[in-house]
């Protein structure tokens, strides 16, 4: 196997990366299955490569993406906290609608950004880099981990912290729980949008069914994370997520060196999430083997 | 301070579950004022604890703290002046943050949330101040994460955040109920430690007759929605356990379902 894959592994992690991060904000410490991820991941894309198309500097058309996926994450919201509907219905009604508002904003299916100028070639062509893929993956995450890791110790990022743990006990001290849960969802979505935005310049395209399973990789990549990097703080939870990112990107590489059809590539992950999911059940029927038992006796 | 005009909460109206928790239920309390609320189960106690703090919005009558009229007002917009501790240790406090954030977090009741560090290290000298009279050590471990602690130790710490910034009103719902007898009169006397020091005014519910008549300075028993006695007081002082009892059987014409209440002492 070439060192090209593995690089290439790594900088698909790094721009996953802060997809990986929006959903751990908001299944993890906001504790609220947000499905909206599927269509916002799309969202950052399209919206990013319409704006390039259309003659726009691709800094700023990242950022609009930004703001788009923000819109996403508002809407899911809204849906969830004033109509009072079910978190993961909002984010099932906010992915289905950004379909078609994808489709809308892209007027195709595909929109292809070869031989237009990203801020990948627009990286390249400063630096001189002929990959900087790499270092803007790197650069964008470092950004994010380190400003969630500041936010999440604001009075601001307390509040959306404790909508998760406790929402009873964070109202009772006079916090609208409403207005962080949508904080979490409009910050997570934006992170969503923004990856989506940089993979759909990364790869040269946008396309709408591009966003298809990103919830279940975001779960994936989380859970190896955590399985990998024990998460007794929210820095090295938030590390955690990114090389749970990078590694899932790694497998991916691995199972498709070893031949495994590309068209695959979904099932496995959500086989990777259902045993990752399932193993404290296992962990439990284990247990009552005398044999379990006792190695779990000697090693207490 | 606290006034309760004429309140009425009727769950589940026009239902076959139809349940009339509060009738037509009036109270004042005066500023500073310690009530203990007795009542057998049912008989709407911790119902008339969450209609004062908003988690529901009552069928009818009046709610006014110093005043001014709170009843429609959401519980997030009312917990800015009403500090309140659980029966469940679990619901007053953030198990996955640290004992410096949740009182960050106490520390900032009723105030607009902004993008600052929440835990300042002037709040920290503040934090460890308060935490030391609780005796638990909890002041040299700021940063633990709450989940670490004890049920007794998490309800020591929720009464300080309940306490912590000043609240017109101190809610207590059993909040002693659900610990061992010892760490109960250990959170119980820095209750009222805390209650003292503070002049808080204080609706406490409790299923324990003894705390009924010794905790502050007046014990109201409910039953079916309803005050069915309001003692304080040289009459209240003189009064023992089984003279309560007696009090409520003729009040309410029923035996009181006491299975709880006695085991509670």
């Amino acid at each position: 196997m070439s060192l090209p894959i593995w690089t290439g592994a790594l900088e698909q992690g790094l721009l996953w990366g802060a997809m990986i991060l929006g959903v751990y904000l908001t299944f993890r410490i906001l504790n609220f299955p947000d499905l909206t991820v599927d269509g916002s991941f799309t969202l950052g894309a399209a919206v990013a490569a319409r704006l390039i198309l259309g003659g726009s500097d691709p800094w700023l058309a990242t950022m609009a993406a930004v703001l788009a996926g923000a819109t996403a994450g508002l809407v899911t919201g809204l849906l969830h906290t004033q109509l009072k509907i079910d978190p993961l219905l909002s984010g099932i009604l906010a992915m289905i609608a950004l379909y078609s508002v994808n489709l809308r904003i892209m007027g195709t299916a595909n929109l292809s950004l070869l031989r237009v100028d990203t801020i990948f070639t627009s990286i390249s062509d400063f630096t001189g880099l002929s990959d900087s893929a790499l270092a803007l993956g790197g650069a964008v995450s470092l950004l994010v981990v380190v400003g969630l890791y500041f936010f999440l110790q604001t009075e601001v990022g307390l509040g959306v912290r404790a909508t998760g743990d406790n929402p009873q006990m964070i109202r009772s001290l006079g916090v609208n729980t409403n207005t962080t849960k949508i904080i979490g969802l409009a910050l997570s979505n934006a992170l969503v949008a923004v990856s989506g935005s940089l993979v759909g310049q990364y790869q040269s395209f946008a396309d709408v069914g591009m966003g298809i399973g990103m919830i279940v990789v975001g779960l994936a990549s989380v859970i190896i994370g955590e399985v990998l990097v024990r998460t007794p703080t929210i820095i090295r939870a938030l590390v955690a997520a990114l090389v749970g990112s990078i590694i899932y990107r790694v497998v991916i590489a691995g199972v498709l060196q070893l031949g495994m059809p590309a068209t695959d590539l979904k099932l496995l992950t959500a086989a990777i999430v259902t045993v990752a999911l399932a193993f404290p059940v296992f962990r439990a029927r284990f247990r009552k083997f005398p044999v379990s038992r006792e190695r779990s006796g000697q090693s207490a | 301070m606290l006034e309760i005009k004429n309140v009425t909460k009727v769950f589940h109206p026009g239902d076959i579950n139809e349940k009339i928790a509060l009738r037509d239920l009036s109270l004042h309390l005066a500023p500073g004022e310690v009530v203990a609320v007795i009542g057998s189960n049912g008989a709407g106690k911790t119902t008339l604890l969450n209609a004062v703090a908003g988690v529901f919005q009552i069928d009818g009558g009046q709610m006014l703290i110093e005043g001014q009229e709170v009843g429609r007002k959401p519980e997030h917009v009312r917990a800015a002046y009403i500090g309140r501790v659980f029966q469940d240790p679990n619901l007053g406090t953030a198990a996955t943050m640290t004992i410096e954030e949740n009182l960050a977090m106490a520390l900032q009741r009723g105030k607009p949330l902004r993008l600052r560090r929440g835990t300042a290290r002037s709040k920290r000298e503040l934090f460890r101040e308060r935490l030391a009279p609780l005796g638990l050590g909890l002041e040299n471990r700021l940063t633990s994460k709450v989940g670490l602690l004890s049920g007794g130790q998490r309800q020591a710490l929720t009464v300080l955040m309940a306490t912590i910034a000043r609240p017109k009103l101190l809610l207590l719902d059993e909040h002693t109920a659900a610990l061992d007898p010892k760490t109960a009169a250990v959170v119980l006397e820095l209750t009222t430690r805390i209650i003292a020091d503070g002049k808080l005014t204080t609706l406490m519910v409790t299923h324990n007759m003894e705390q009924a008549l010794a905790v502050g300075t007046r014990t109201i028993m409910m039953h079916e929605g309803r005050i069915i006695l309001d003692i304080s007081g040289p009459e209240r002082a003189r009064l023992e356990i089984p003279d309560l009892l007696k009090m409520f059987e003729q009040a309410s014409g029923k035996a009181l379902n006491t299975d709880r209440l006695l085991l509670a002492q």
